[in-house]
């Protein structure tokens, strides 16, 4: 645009969004999710996955890992204002590709059909360590841990061999060597 | 074993233990605990407000005109609800509050239970931080953090949802303890490097800029001096946001006016103009900085503030320096020191041509507006006011619109702390509460709400306050009997369609306030004005002041949506008026 009109409408882009894995270590205490994930909605941010659990019960403490989409100015953004919670600890991020950082996803498959095809899909699922969970005369459930894309793969690949449900976390993270998040 | 005392001992307990002398709320079922308990503490005093959000704005001008945090105490339900309002606007402006709320008894939590809400989930996203005591072990922690988290750092609102048997049940209390940083919470991370960068900068600009804001005046009287001694030993031009008037002292002639939207030629000129932008305890916000990609573009940008997610949130800058005002300003006035004369003598005559532009500016008096003998113009009002009053330590509070925009203009604050508004969320309404609670700070000095008379009905049954407790706050409501900046706006931006700003049937004033037990001043001429006035000051009691002035008056300057800081509209003298066109009449 040549000559735009408002100080209030054009979005000022810096630089292009990019796909960020932030880690938030917080007091495990009643509504603490609620203030992480209402900053996001509340700010517009947006959220693809979502994990969280308690880590350590003696300091009561969990870690929540995010998968948000931004451009620079908005992970920082991000990342200040986590850091603002009373209740957070640290947070730690890192992109989608970063080589030093394992993340995974887990998910359940449910596939119900012949013999045949489900040997199929347990063959299929080789390469993300599948295993067995249940499996009936009709039925199996396969829990594999991959990445994102791969599951989404998987979940396509196996519709046709009769996938019924699947289940899925967010993706946890975690460093490579003997280095630590700070 | 050590005494207990119930939730509600606990509660006043620990208030007295922050030194807390006044309280400010409203009772109801779920918090009679608390104020059963009021009777036995008799340095705290408690003021009956009428409407909550009342008590929320009372204590924000409490807060603001001293330094101290505010305290609001309100029931369940609707208590907790008319409070969000206040504490919204207190998130915005960096106003320290503790809003203790009752909540029904935790057995009929989530229970849908009468006048029972999810008060901690509605005021989670307006507070920096709030509590649900679901066990009494846990309240004198809670509420010791509570006064922690509300006045350290960018201070702010917190809430304490105390439920009812909680405020019966007993347990043990133990007193504050020093400090510790929440979570590792630090404020002052900048280092020496930082500040000989700020000094290298400072030493080599040609057009430098001063941009302060609410910060200053939060870092405390201390910051307000420091700020002064700065200015005045690197001879830069300074300007202020609207929250920071007061810091710098209004006449001085290194002042150069507010700046954006409604901030003075020269100020937003130098802002667009300069090669050095030194913000200090501002927030880039939208109604200064007016369209981002043309602001301040040829400057090297420094930030000084306390809160880490300001800097870089609006516009980048070079320079980020993280820490409590007052301190920054005085490792940099005592680095500049130490480098002797060096830097003084030769950075003035540096920026000597810069200065002579900013004259030619100046004499644009972009103030300036056409006065009249037969109507009272509203900038008249306030600079006779201001004329009228300056001899004494006034406090001045305002509403929201163009009244505050025409005090933030014409009044001139020479000390921090006199100057309470509703900047951030501009709430209507803030004013005579607020005005209260400054009233209460400072018992023996002169406290005026320059109000508007659309805004001061939002809240106006507080003067019932002010008259039980005989608080002589002045109201003078400059009454055009528009909401006049919406008006301004449709003026123009919407073909001079005044769609519903028009007050139709407003009260009389003069009665109103006799009503209420005080008393009403009416003036419609300038001629009469001053004297009214003088009548209004000498008053004892608390005063409703009905100034009626021109209807049709417009608050220039301004900076229309969508124009950079060098494109205002001046007033109505201006030939080469801008018009507001396109994409820019949606965005207001």
């Amino acid at each position: 645009m040549a000559n735009p009109k408002s100080a209030y409408s054009i979005p000022t882009k810096k630089g292009k969004p990019d796909t960020h894995i932030i880690v938030v270590w917080v007091d495990n205490e009643s509504g603490v999710l609620a203030r992480v994930v209402g900053l996001f909605s509340g700010r517009g941010y947006n959220i693809e996955s979502l994990a969280v659990a308690e880590i350590d019960a003696a300091k009561n403490i969990s870690r929540i890992t995010i998968v948000t989409t931004g451009t620079p100015q908005v992970i920082d953004q991000i990342k200040l204002q986590l850091k603002k919670l009373v209740p957070v600890h640290k947070v730690a991020d890192f992109k989608r590709e970063d080589k030093k950082v394992i993340f995974k996803e887990m998910a359940l498959l449910k596939v119900v059909g012949k013999k045949k095809k489900i040997e199929k899909c347990i063959k299929a699922c080789k390469t993300y360590n599948p295993v067995i969970l249940d499996k009936s005369s009709k039925s199996v459930v396969i829990q594999i841990t991959a990445l994102r894309r791969e599951i989404d793969k998987m979940s396509k690949k196996l519709k046709s061999l009769g996938l019924i449900s699947t289940s899925r976390t967010g993706a946890i993270a975690m460093t490579r060597g003997a280095d630590v998040f700070k | 074993m050590s005494k207990l005392y119930s939730g509600a001992e606990i509660v006043f307990k620990c208030l007295e233990d922050r030194d807390v002398k006044f309280i400010f709320g409203y009772p109801g079922g779920a918090v009679l605990p608390i104020y059963d308990e009021l009777k036995n503490h008799s340095s705290i005093k408690h003021i009956l407000v009428r409407h909550e959000q009342g008590a929320g704005h009372a204590a924000e001008g409490y807060a603001r005109s001293s330094g101290k945090p505010g305290i609001v105490l309100v029931t369940s339900g609707p208590g907790a609800t008319n409070v969000v309002t206040a504490l919204t606007d207190a998130y915005m402006d960096s106003v320290p509050l503790i809003c203790i709320s009752g909540q029904v008894p935790t057995h009929l939590i989530g229970t849908d239970a009468f006048q029972e809400c999810d008060t901690t989930g509605i005021t989670r996203p307006c507070t920096k931080h709030n509590w649900l005591v679901k066990d009494i072990k846990d309240l004198p922690k809670i509420l010791h953090e509570a006064f922690e988290v509300a006045t350290t750092g960018r201070p702010g609102p917190v809430l304490v949802d105390i439920p009812k048997d909680i405020q019966f049940a007993k347990t043990n209390y133990s007193k504050p303890k020093k400090i510790k940083k929440v979570n590792g919470k630090s404020h002052n991370k900048f280092t020496q490097n930082d500040i000989n960068e700020l000094i290298n900068l400072i030493s080599k600009a040609k057009k430098p800029m001063i941009y302060t804001g609410g910060g200053v005046i939060n870092s405390g009287p201390k910051a307000s001096e420091a700020l002064r001694e700065f200015v005045r030993l690197i001879g830069f031009p300074i300007t202020s946001t609207l929250q920071g008037l007061g810091a710098f002292p209004g006449d001085d002639n290194q002042f150069i006016g507010m700046l954006g939207m409604h901030g003075t030629y020269e100020a937003n000129n130098a802002m667009h103009d300069c090669d050095l932008l030194i913000n200090i305890g501002a927030r880039f916000d939208d109604r200064i900085t007016g369209k981002i990609d043309e602001f301040s573009p040829k400057s090297k940008k420094v930030h000084i503030d306390i809160d880490p997610s300001s800097i870089n949130k609006i516009i980048k800058v070079d320079l980020a320096i993280v820490g409590d005002v007052n301190e920054v300003l005085r490792s940099t006035i005592k680095k500049i020191n130490q480098k002797q004369n060096g830097i003084k003598v030769s950075n003035k005559q540096k920026i000597s041509k810069w200065w002579e532009q900013i004259q030619k500016w100046r004499e644009k008096d972009s103030l300036g507006f056409i006065n009249s003998d037969k109507t009272i113009k509203p900038q008249h009002a306030v600079k006779r006011l201001y004329e009228l009053t300056k001899s004494q330590d006034t406090f001045i509070t305002t509403e929201v619109g163009q009244h505050q925009m025409w005090a933030a203009q014409h009044y001139k604050f020479n000390k921090p702390n006199r100057w309470m508004t509703s900047g951030g969320l501009g709430t209507m309404g803030y004013g005579l509460p607020a005005a209260v609670g400054v009233q209460i700070a400072h018992p023996d000095k002169l406290v005026i709400d320059i109000a508007g008379e659309a805004s001061v009905l939002m809240t106006m049954q507080e003067m019932s306050t002010a008259v039980q407790y005989n608080l002589p706050i002045k109201i003078f409501v400059l009454n055009n009997q528009y909401m006049g900046m919406v008006r301004q706006w449709q003026e123009l931006l919407h073909e001079k369609n005044y769609s519903e700003s028009y007050s139709e049937a407003l009260p009389d004033f003069v009665k109103l306030a006799e009503a209420y037990g005080c008393k009403g001043i009416k003036a419609s001429n300038p001629e009469e004005l001053d004297e009214k006035i003088k009548e209004m000051i000498d008053h004892k009691g608390p005063v409703i002041f009905d100034c009626q002035v021109d209807p049709n008056e417009n608050c220039f300057p301004m900076i229309p949506s969508g124009k950079p800081h060098n494109q205002m509209i001046l007033g109505p003298n201006d030939k080469e008026e801008n018009k507001i066109t396109g994409k820019g009449k949606a965005l207001v």
